[in-house]
């Protein structure tokens, strides 16, 4: 392993993600784009999460970081080397970054006992000898707290609760000692009484670790039990990007502060009053509207801009970025 | 709070004075729906009794598993084919719907007095009829309108439910899954029922449309005389519309609050930890989860089914299944920390 690499872990700069559709007879259909022009920056040990509504891009962007999905345009840059998606350096960064996700249901092979799936990866990626094998599977399954080990090891998916499950799908992605996950709704299919469990372990193990983690949720609430900086995504774009107090307590982006209106907290007093949130929809990403996307939905929008040009990222706080023209300077 | 009591009072042998039957939306009682499975029978609702009272809403609250979804099945009637036991009381407007042949329930009682909309309905719209005509449909069948006034009906439900005009001559892949659920919602409500039980209906959409959807509710909350049965996994989300609370636990109801106390106070052990466990976005609090899972609901625990898992559990609590508490403020509670003997 290198070690000796730039503080810089993994450097997305304008990234695209566009996917074609299909072609109607000779017409040409066009694109989704699904991630458009995306850039950050993590370092090493950092955890990173990504808030953003269904269909926002959020999974996308995992997906072309993996190189599961297109570069379209735009650079990703992992512990110093560009990613063009093929042979060799896909292999490398598949050993590299350990990915989480969506689904813990469907992510586990069901006919594979716990011990073979985390056997699988080590074998593939010719990780140790047959022993340190069988002793990396037994430290993994201490980490994520699947003990006592030897009671898990023969049993199949089907025989473990959503949590346990969710707990051996992180297993796997630690198991080849990454130096970055990825974690897609990690704990959006499980109950409340046991998602703080596995965010909590998560972040315990990324801490330990030092590892990067990029976390991706719907969830905003969630985020503060996982990590410090957040990003906002909407349709497409990263619009916000601060510490999660920041973002909490000074919200600056309209649609950061529709998304909050629209959160609420387990209080009775909910029910005898409206939430303020704009009506409407989120947008077409194949025809997504010109300028900024959050304009036709925007309560604070300044006519004859918002819908004509794109707002840049603007700083008006320290480390604090929002892509909107009420902060042009 | 004598909404919620008056249950509590029947269990515990005491003088229910006036049994004032019209104020009741619903009252379910020691309801029971077992399934047969290859590997044994499943207690999916077991020994179910609460009270509704007209024109309030209920959160239906519990881990996957407890049985939600099968208690509003039972009580709309809505059965799978494996059904091993289905008995106990539904009392809907004051009659006793578990004696009506399943002809006649479905021909007087379900859309009529109560509709369901059922988790991942949006999926379940016709893909070959307008999704106007399919709110308007309910109207047509069971109570003998004409298409045109049906479909004025229709039109007006959209408008509740915040679906454009023009959108009744799409198909339902022409809406969004955020107009789709809406769609769905106004048809549930089309016929005027005096029970809407909705089950998970906003969980696949993003925060903003079930917010706005919530806010369509709470609308139709103020409009109409109309009682909701919400279900949801989202305990923060349920807050929106919740007049009470349930809490079940593997196939039982363990509480039901007002919801001042459900969210806030909750008094049994288990949905103390639930509450405890929800993440909240402006206030600073430590979560904690609940160790351990619910059990088999094959072969459940035989005293309190939480008492494997409970942090308070004392001797008797693996003995005896425990019965209905009145608490201080009215709450129904099943635990025996609360009993005064
Ligand atoms: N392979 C694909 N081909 C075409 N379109 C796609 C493909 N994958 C995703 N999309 C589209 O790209 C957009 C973004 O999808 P993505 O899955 O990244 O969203 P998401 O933020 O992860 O949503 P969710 O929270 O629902 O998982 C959506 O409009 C989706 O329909
Ligand atoms: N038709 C059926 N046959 C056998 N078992 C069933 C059937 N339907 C539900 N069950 C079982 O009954 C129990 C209760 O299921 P139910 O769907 O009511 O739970 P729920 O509380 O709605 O869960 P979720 O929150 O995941 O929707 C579960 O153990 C489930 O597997
Ligand atoms: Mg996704
Ligand atoms: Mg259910």
């Amino acid at each position: 392993m290198t070690t000796m690499t730039d503080e810089i872990l993994l450097s997305v700069r304008g990234l695209h993600t566009w996917y074609e559709l299909k072609k109607w007879g000779f017409f040409h259909a066009g694109y989704v784009r699904a991630v458009d022009g995306v850039s950050f920056d993590l370092r090493r040990g950092e955890a990173l999460t990504v808030v953003g509504e269904s269909g926002s891009g959020k999974t996308s962007l995992l997906k072309t970081i993996l190189g599961l999905a297109p570069i379209t345009k735009g650079q990703i840059i992992f512990a110093g080397q560009q990613l063009d998606g093929r042979g060799k350096s896909l292999a490398w960064l598949r050993s590299q970054v350990g990915f989480v996700q969506q689904d813990p249901y469907g992510a586990l092979p069901p006919f594979m006992n716990v011990r073979k799936i985390l056997l699988e990866p080590m074998l593939i990626n010719k990780f140790g000898t047959p022993a340190e094998r069988e002793q990396r599977i037994r430290e993994v399954l201490e980490e994520v707290r699947l003990v006592p080990v030897s009671d898990f090891l023969t049993k199949f998916p089907h025989m473990l609760s959503g949590g346990q499950q969710q707990r051996l799908v992180i297993a796997r992605a630690l198991v080849l000692r990454p130096s970055l996950i990825v974690a897609d709704e990690p704990v959006s299919m499980l109950d409340a009484s046991v998602r703080v469990e596995i965010l909590e372990l998560m972040r315990r193990i990324q801490k330990a670790h030092q590892l990067g983690v990029i976390y991706i949720t719907h969830d905003l609430s969630t985020v503060r039990y996982f990590s410090e900086r957040v990003f906002i995504m909407y349709a497409a774009k990263v619009v916000e990007k601060a510490d999660v107090r920041e973002i909490i307590h000074n919200t600056l982006h309209p649609y950061t502060k529709a998304l909050l209106a629209a959160i609420p907290d387990p209080d009775p007093e909910n029910a005898n009053r409206y939430r303020d949130v704009p009506p409407g929809e989120p947008p077409s990403l194949v025809k997504p509207p010109s300028g900024c996307r959050f304009h036709p939905r925007c309560p604070v929008r300044i006519e004859g801009l918002c819908e004509k040009e794109e707002p840049p990222a603007f700083e008006p706080f320290r480390d604090h970025q929002v892509e909107c023209w009420l902060y042009r300077t | 709070m004598s909404d919620i009591t008056a249950t509590a009072k029947n269990e515990q042998g005491m003088v229910n004075a006036v049994d004032s039957k019209d104020d009741y939306l619903l009252r379910v009682k020691d309801l029971c729906l077992h399934f047969r499975t290859t590997k044994g029978i499943v207690q999916a609702v077991d020994g179910v009794s609460f009270e509704l009272k007209r024109r309030r809403s209920v959160a239906i609250l519990g881990e996957s598993g407890c049985g939600k979804t099968s208690l509003a099945r039972a009580i709309l009637r809505l059965l799978p084919r494996n059904v091993h036991k289905f008995t106990g009381e539904v009392w809907l407007n004051g009659t006793d719907v578990m004696k009506m042949s399943d002809e006649w329930f479905r021909q007087n009682v379900r859309w009529v007095k109560a509709s369901m909309v059922s988790q991942a309905a949006m999926n379940a719209l016709n893909p070959v009829l307008r999704v106007g005509y399919q709110v308007a449909e309910p109207l047509m069948i069971h109570l003998h309108m004409s298409k045109e006034q049906a479909l004025q009906r229709a039109r007006e439900m959209f408008r509740l439910v915040g679906v454009p005009e023009d959108f009744l001559h799409r198909y339902a892949f022409e809406l969004s899954g955020g107009m789709r659920q809406r769609a769905i919602l106004a048809m549930a409500l089309v016929t005027r029922p005096d029970l809407i039980v909705l089950d998970e209906p906003t969980s696949a959409l993003d925060m903003l449309t079930q917010a706005n959807i919530f806010n369509a509710l709470k609308d139709i909350k103020r409009q109409f005389d109309v009682g909701f049965i919400l279900i949801t996994h989202d305990i923060s989300t349920s807050s929106d519309l919740a007049d009470e609370v349930i809490i079940m636990y593997a196939g039982q109801l363990v509480e039901h609050s007002l919801a001042q106390t459900g969210y806030r106070a909750p008094l049994h052990p288990y949905a103390r930890g639930l509450m405890a466990s929800v993440p909240t976005l402006r206030e600073d609090k430590r979560l904690e989860f609940i160790p351990g899972q619910p059990p088999s609901l094959i072969s459940p625990p035989s005293g309190c089914r939480f008492a494997p898992r409970c942090p308070q559990r004392f001797e008797r609590c693996a003995q005896e299944p425990p019965t209905f508490r009145v608490g201080e403020h009215g709450e129904l509670v099943k635990c025996w920390l609360y009993a005064k003997d």
